[in-house]
């Protein structure tokens, strides 16, 4: 009888099983339309500018000298590529943003857990660090020419001097963020200073610090540029003025074409990193 | 018999900028081996201040916190603290999570690792010490809680409203599991709740507080028929109602009063 009751019933369970199945499958491909319907707009957008511009550049719509077009601009960068010039530029530039975007968030990690660990040092450095981050720290690119000659070493620590404070600000706010209640976890056992920071502040904030690693990546991008600009004579900062004062925009934009690129790239990669590290969340 | 808590002349002011206030005031108590007590109280009755100050987090302004006769004055392994809600840690494992008190006290030894694995056999988590604690529901998250205070196994179990943040049902089960599991492991535990029931159905001893500044209102037996039975159980067992709206009607009047 049983036996006969449940046979009854699988082919309904069977039903609503492939039904559910089904619906699964209508929404993701909805998904995946939807997805391919933002992409392919985007795109759009971007051959749509780029054809504007170069339309605009040939009909003399816009002043060439100053904005050239596409066509101009990427046989530029071609040229570039090929007779090799292009690869040293970007080396020197790609690799000082590098180095300054790591020390920058290392550094002012490390400021922020120093100041996290002494409560009265935090209070005391308040005010310093919220008028240091308001100051043009651009300005002082001079001083670090004359400090550490014409060269990589100028060109990171002026990195340095846009991305340290700015860091230690996010990541000693997302250390006092943390759950007191977290903490209490920890004190409940007796745990030391150290221990409350190594096994809950310092995981906690794991995600605030990647995402300043995100800020840090265009930070990082604008600092070393501004150096360039100030005493460079490798990298596509020094491309961007050369071509200023040789009134090449041509060169100019594609310098920058190529910055937004890179950027753009290094960006993902943050993400891709933050998905890797940030898992569980 | 050394009692495994006591408090003599217990007081503590909180002070802040606008003033101090006196948050508990002479309070004489104690809780011996194997016993289950229960604070309960208005708001403002000090439970958790009185809680605070046992497990060593707060340092009493006058009198003395003594456990198993020694004067308290830090967190210790002896005494283990379980909070309102489960805090685990998002980024550990659940074993990891169970862990953390081994590890901060510096004792995660393989035997005591099989152990806190074995005990979350008991608390019916197997299969889930490599998971992470968003894939499990309130209940097993505060079951996991308990393993992770149990681990460091501790003789004193203070207990801060560790079911007010889970459903009902919920509650029941889980009052049930750990006051059975205390009672097993011969555990002294003290549990702040403001759930007259719950205190009744899982104590000894209940204790009311009477508030502003929190002090000892009166102290309630509870009769050997319900303190056998099940907490779920316990709440029908005869006598039970009655002493639910005795202690009520005192907890009214104190309230009352002030």
């Amino acid at each position: 009888m049983i036996q006969h009751k449940s046979d009854e019933l699988l082919p309904s369970q069977h039903q609503s099983h492939k039904l559910l199945e089904e619906l699964h499958t209508t929404y993701l491909k909805r998904q995946r339309k939807h997805r391919s319907h933002v992409f392919s707009v985007q795109m759009a957008l971007l051959v749509v500018f780029f054809a504007l511009w170069e339309v605009a550049g040939r009909l003399k719509w816009i002043d060439v000298l100053l904005f050239s077009y596409p066509s101009k601009v990427f046989a530029q960068i071609w040229r570039d590529m090929i007779s090799g010039e292009l690869w040293g530029h970007l080396g020197v530039t790609v690799g000082e943003t590098i180095v300054g975007f790591i020390l920058g968030t290392l550094f002012g990690t490390l400021l922020a857990v120093v100041i996290w660990w002494s409560p009265f040092l935090s209070k005391v450095l308040d005010p310093y660090l919220v008028v240091f981050n308001s100051m043009p720290k651009v300005a002082l690119g001079p001083i670090f020419i004359v400090m550490f000659g014409a060269g990589f070493t100028a060109i990171v620590v002026t990195t340095l001097s846009i991305t340290v404070i700015i860091t230690t600000l996010v990541v000693y706010n997302s250390f006092n963020e943390v759950d007191p209640n977290l903490v209490k976890v920890v004190r409940t056992f007796g745990g030391s200073r150290s221990q409350m920071f190594r096994k809950v502040i310092l995981p906690a904030s794991f995600p605030a610090i990647i995402s300043t690693l995100k800020v840090n990546v265009g930070m990082a991008w604008v600092g070393v540029i501004v150096g360039e600009f100030l005493v460079a004579k490798m990298g596509l900062g020094y491309l961007i003025i050369y071509g200023f004062q040789v009134f090449n925009f041509t060169l100019v934009l594609s310098s920058l074409l190529i910055i937004a690129v890179v950027a753009t790239a290094m960006y993902k990669l943050v993400v891709y990193l933050e998905r890797k590290l940030l898992k569980h969340r | 018999m050394v009692p495994v808590v006591e408090l003599k002349q217990l007081t503590h002011v909180y002070v802040s900028d606008r003033k101090a206030s006196l948050a508990v005031e002479g309070l004489d108590l104690a809780i011996y081996p194997g016993e289950f007590v229960s604070l309960v109280g208005p708001s403002g009755c000090g439970k958790t201040t009185i809680l605070s100050m046992i497990a060593g987090l707060l340092t009493p302004t006058q009198g003395e916190v003594l456990i198993q006769g020694q004067s308290v004055a830090g967190p210790t392994p002896e005494v283990g603290y379980m909070l309102q809600q489960d805090y685990l840690f998002p980024w550990r494992t659940i074993l990891q999570n169970a862990l953390i008190g081994l590890e901060l006290t510096k004792r995660l030894t393989e035997d005591n690792r099989q152990r806190t694995i074995s005990l979350l056999e008991e608390m019916g988590l197997e299969g889930t010490q490599d998971g992470y604690p968003s894939q499990l529901s309130g209940g097993m998250r505060q079951r996991v809680a308990l393993v992770r205070t149990l681990a460091t196994d501790p003789d004193l179990l203070l207990l801060d409203e560790p079911f007010s943040a889970l459903d009902y049902q919920t509650k029941l089960q889980l009052e049930d599991l750990i006051a059975g599991t205390l009672r097993q492991k011969e555990k002294t535990a003290v549990l702040v709740t403001h759930d007259l029931s719950e205190a009744i159905a899982v104590s000894d001893r209940v204790i009311l507080l009477a508030s502003h500044p929190g002090r000892i209102k009166r102290t309630f037996d509870i009769p050997e028929h319900i303190r056998q039975a099940q907490p779920l159980l316990a709440r029908e067992q005869e006598g039970f109602n009655e002493l639910f709206h005795e202690v009520w009607r005192e907890m009214e009047s104190s309230e009352h009063a002030d």
